[in-house]
């Protein structure tokens, strides 16, 4: 272990590795994320993730969020255990009907103010699983969608992107 | 028939009524006797059962026998009543249960006769069957007595990112006396939605199963369309296929590795494999154009061809996995704190795995020796070389060592492929059907085998599709792996199964 730790010390961090395409515009998120994230909430943004009927893709792609390339957690942003300590709900399915209930009392339990990100393509319209008798349909049916990310499922960097198109919504003013 | 006692699968197919058009392998429409009498070798462990789907008025029941032959029986279920596999072979209950939901069919005899997908919300009960009004109807939990035990409901929303399912803890301190799972909640229907699609969006349902194992259920989804219709795929795209499957195997055994010891609190190991584990996406979506390799598989062969650059990057992936990983395996092995949590927890009694069959890492860590890659065997597995490593003792270091023996196979499984690739096409177009044409295919996913079953109408459509995760035999083996553990160690557990939601739920 004490060899892996020290050549943690010594080798670059994966994230500043250039100059592959998708890691420049994970430096450039990096910074204008950070700016917007602490102008408007001055602190971090804690993220709930609910699956309310996904194939686990987009799953996926929220762990890899977590990992040394993307490190989310840089940025101010963290996924929360409860709807309780969350900000942004960040929703993924289609909505099964199953899951309805426990997709609203979770959104019951989220203190104001609160964000909703549909993550996903089936998240937006239910994909390719909207008109089954056991789906309700996109998020939007059940909850107020704040922000939409499409992709099936989105790279984790569209996930990144997304988060700040809401950072965004969430700096202009409210009609 | 003969009036052996121990007949061979092939026998009782036999004394059926042959079904014409069903390939590779065979089924017959049997009696309630024949029926019985398949039932008779499960329940004496003779026999596994690899898969329990309904049809209205219709029940089948795919079956592997003692000699590994593969087959299905039917039984027609006049008033949907048919005698029930599960009361004599527990294994076969939740599938049962779920047919019942579905179809409406109504097994005999079933002692769990509560509804399991069907939970009251579809507005509509028995939805593939002879559709009704649905009561709503409280669920009630098995009931565990004694003095002070108390019970904890986790879920359907977890604490991680994970799916939704709910757990039923009742503990004495803190002590797990019983667990009961409650699925169905990411049920969407994929089995009617199927019905009656053409097989172009019908494959991009079947990749929609269970995200992590995209490429493992195109690939069972294939592998079924084309022995339906008697189609011949060019080499070339078989081992494409194995190779894609193979970058699957090692991006979900890199991620679980991390993820188990991350549950112990190890999170060194957790940050290394996640860089390993991205890693192997980036280099299949360089290679394949998307980091899962989603709809990369298709009936008839693959859609992206292995580019130069493509083969560059999945050669330079192994390399930096043959190089550091080592290094972890040796951390997982040397770290006596790590070892304390996963060494003897949420053991899993070789016998229970041989009884519900279970398949992949979970199987192969309590003794049952099945990899749907050695046999059946399916092309090009039988013209490479690898082991298929099997421990005895069923806890959650052993399923952790199974995943590490399993991404070194893979690392070589690939080595292999890119060494051997042969040239040529990469698609060809699906032979037409001119009357209702079954297939059945058995795939190994990383997590086990996956079944998927199926009949194409004269029009081209997919009449009936039926996908069985093998989660469905995995997740009952939780609820007894977990007896007798403490609370604090049911994530590590989970983990170490890590069954599919989705893939169970459809």
């Amino acid at each position: 272990m004490r060899k892996l730790l020290f050549e943690s010390l010594i080798r670059p961090p994966l994230t500043e590795r250039p100059p592959q395409v998708s890691d420049a515009a994970v430096d450039e998120l990096a910074r204008v994320l950070d700016g917007a994230a602490r102008k408007k909430l001055g602190r971090s943004l804690s993220i709930r993730a609910i699956d309310a009927g996904s194939c686990n893709g987009c799953e996926l792609e929220m762990h890899a969020l977590n990992n040394a390339f993307y490190d989310i957690e840089r940025f101010g942003f963290r996924f929360v255990a409860s709807p309780r300590h969350a900000d942004v709900l960040l929703v993924t399915g289609p909505v099964t009907k199953n899951m309805r209930e426990a997709l609203k009392r979770t959104w019951d339990a989220t203190p104001n103010p609160k964000w909703v990100v549909a993550l996903g393509g089936c998240a937006k319209d239910g994909g390719c699983f909207a008109g089954s008798y056991a789906v309700v349909g996109g998020v939007s049916e059940v909850l107020p969608v704040d922000l939409h990310i499409p992709g099936c499922p989105p790279p984790p960097i569209e996930i990144l992107k997304g988060l700040l198109a809401l950072l965004e919504e969430v700096n202009a003013p409210r009609g | 028939m003969s009036k052996r006692k121990m007949p061979a699968l092939i026998d009782l197919i036999e004394a059926g009524r042959p079904v014409e058009h069903h390939a590779p392998w065979r089924r017959a429409v049997v009696t309630p006797k024949t029926w019985n009498l398949a039932v008779d070798q499960l329940a004496e462990g003779r026999w596994a059962l690899l898969g329990l789907w309904g049809e209205p008025e219709t029940v089948h029941m795919a079956l592997l026998d003692a000699v590994r032959d593969i087959g299905i029986i039917s039984l027609k279920c006049p008033g949907g009543r048919y005698p029930s596999v599960g009361q004599r072979h527990p294994p076969a209950l939740r599938l049962e249960r779920a047919a019942a939901d579905l179809f409406g069919l109504l097994p005999q005899g079933l002692p769990d006769t509560r509804r399991w997908l069907d939970h009251g919300q579809w507005g509509v009960s028995h939805p593939l069957g002879m559709p009704a009004e649905a009561p709503a109807a409280a669920y009630r939990f098995l009931p565990a007595e004694g003095e002070s035990l108390h019970q904890i409901p986790v879920g359907p929303v977890h604490a991680g990112i994970i799916e939704p399912g709910h757990f039923r803890f009742t503990a004495s301190g803190e002590t797990v006396v019983r667990l009961e799972e409650r699925l169905g909640y990411v049920h969407k229907g994929i089995e009617s939605l199927m019905a009656g699609a053409p097989i172009d969006r019908a494959a991009r349902l079947a990749g929609r199963t269970s995200g992590d194992s995209t490429v493992a259920y195109s690939l069972a989804f294939a592998h079924a369309v084309e022995a339906a219709l008697g189609t011949a795929i060019p080499r070339r795209a078989a081992w494409l296929r194995a190779l894609m499957a193979e970058l699957e195997r090692l991006a979900n055994h890199l991620g679980d590795i991390g993820a188990i010891c991350n549950d112990a609190a190890f999170a060194l190991m957790h940050a290394h494999c996640g860089v390993l584990r991205e890693r192997v996406l980036r280099a299949g979506d360089a290679a394949f154009g998307h980091r899962l390799m989603r709809d990369r598989v298709v009936p008839g062969g693959v859609t992206n061809d292995l580019s130069e650059e493509g083969t560059t990057a999945i050669r330079s992936l192994i390399a930096e996995i043959r190089q550091r990983f080592p290094h972890l395996v040796e951390l997982y092995d040397n770290t006596a704190s790590l070892q304390d949590r996963t060494v003897a927890t949420g053991r899993l009694k070789v016998e229970l795995a041989r009884q519900y069959a279970a398949g992949g890492y979970v199987g192969r860590a309590s003794g049952r020796n099945f990899d749907a890659r050695r046999g059946p065997s399916y092309a090009p597995y039988d013209e490479l070389a690898f082991d298929v490593p099997v421990l005895q003792e069923g806890d959650v270091n052993a399923r952790v060592w199974i995943r590490i023996r399993e991404v070194e196979q893979s690392l070589s499984l690939v080595e292999q492929i890119l060494e051997r690739l042969p040239g040529g096409p990469i698609r060809v177009d699906l032979t037409g059907a001119d009357g209702p044409r079954e297939g059945m295919a058995l795939v190994e996913g990383f997590r086990g085998d996956i079944l998927i079953w199926l009949r194409i109408g004269e029009d081209g459509t997919i009449e009936r599709c039926h996908l069985r995760d093998p989660s469905w035999f995995q997740w009952p083996l939780l609820e007894a792996a977990i007896e007798g553990n403490i609370v604090a160690d049911f994530p590590l557990c989970n983990k170490s199964f890590n069954c599919s939601y989705s893939g169970h739920d459809l």
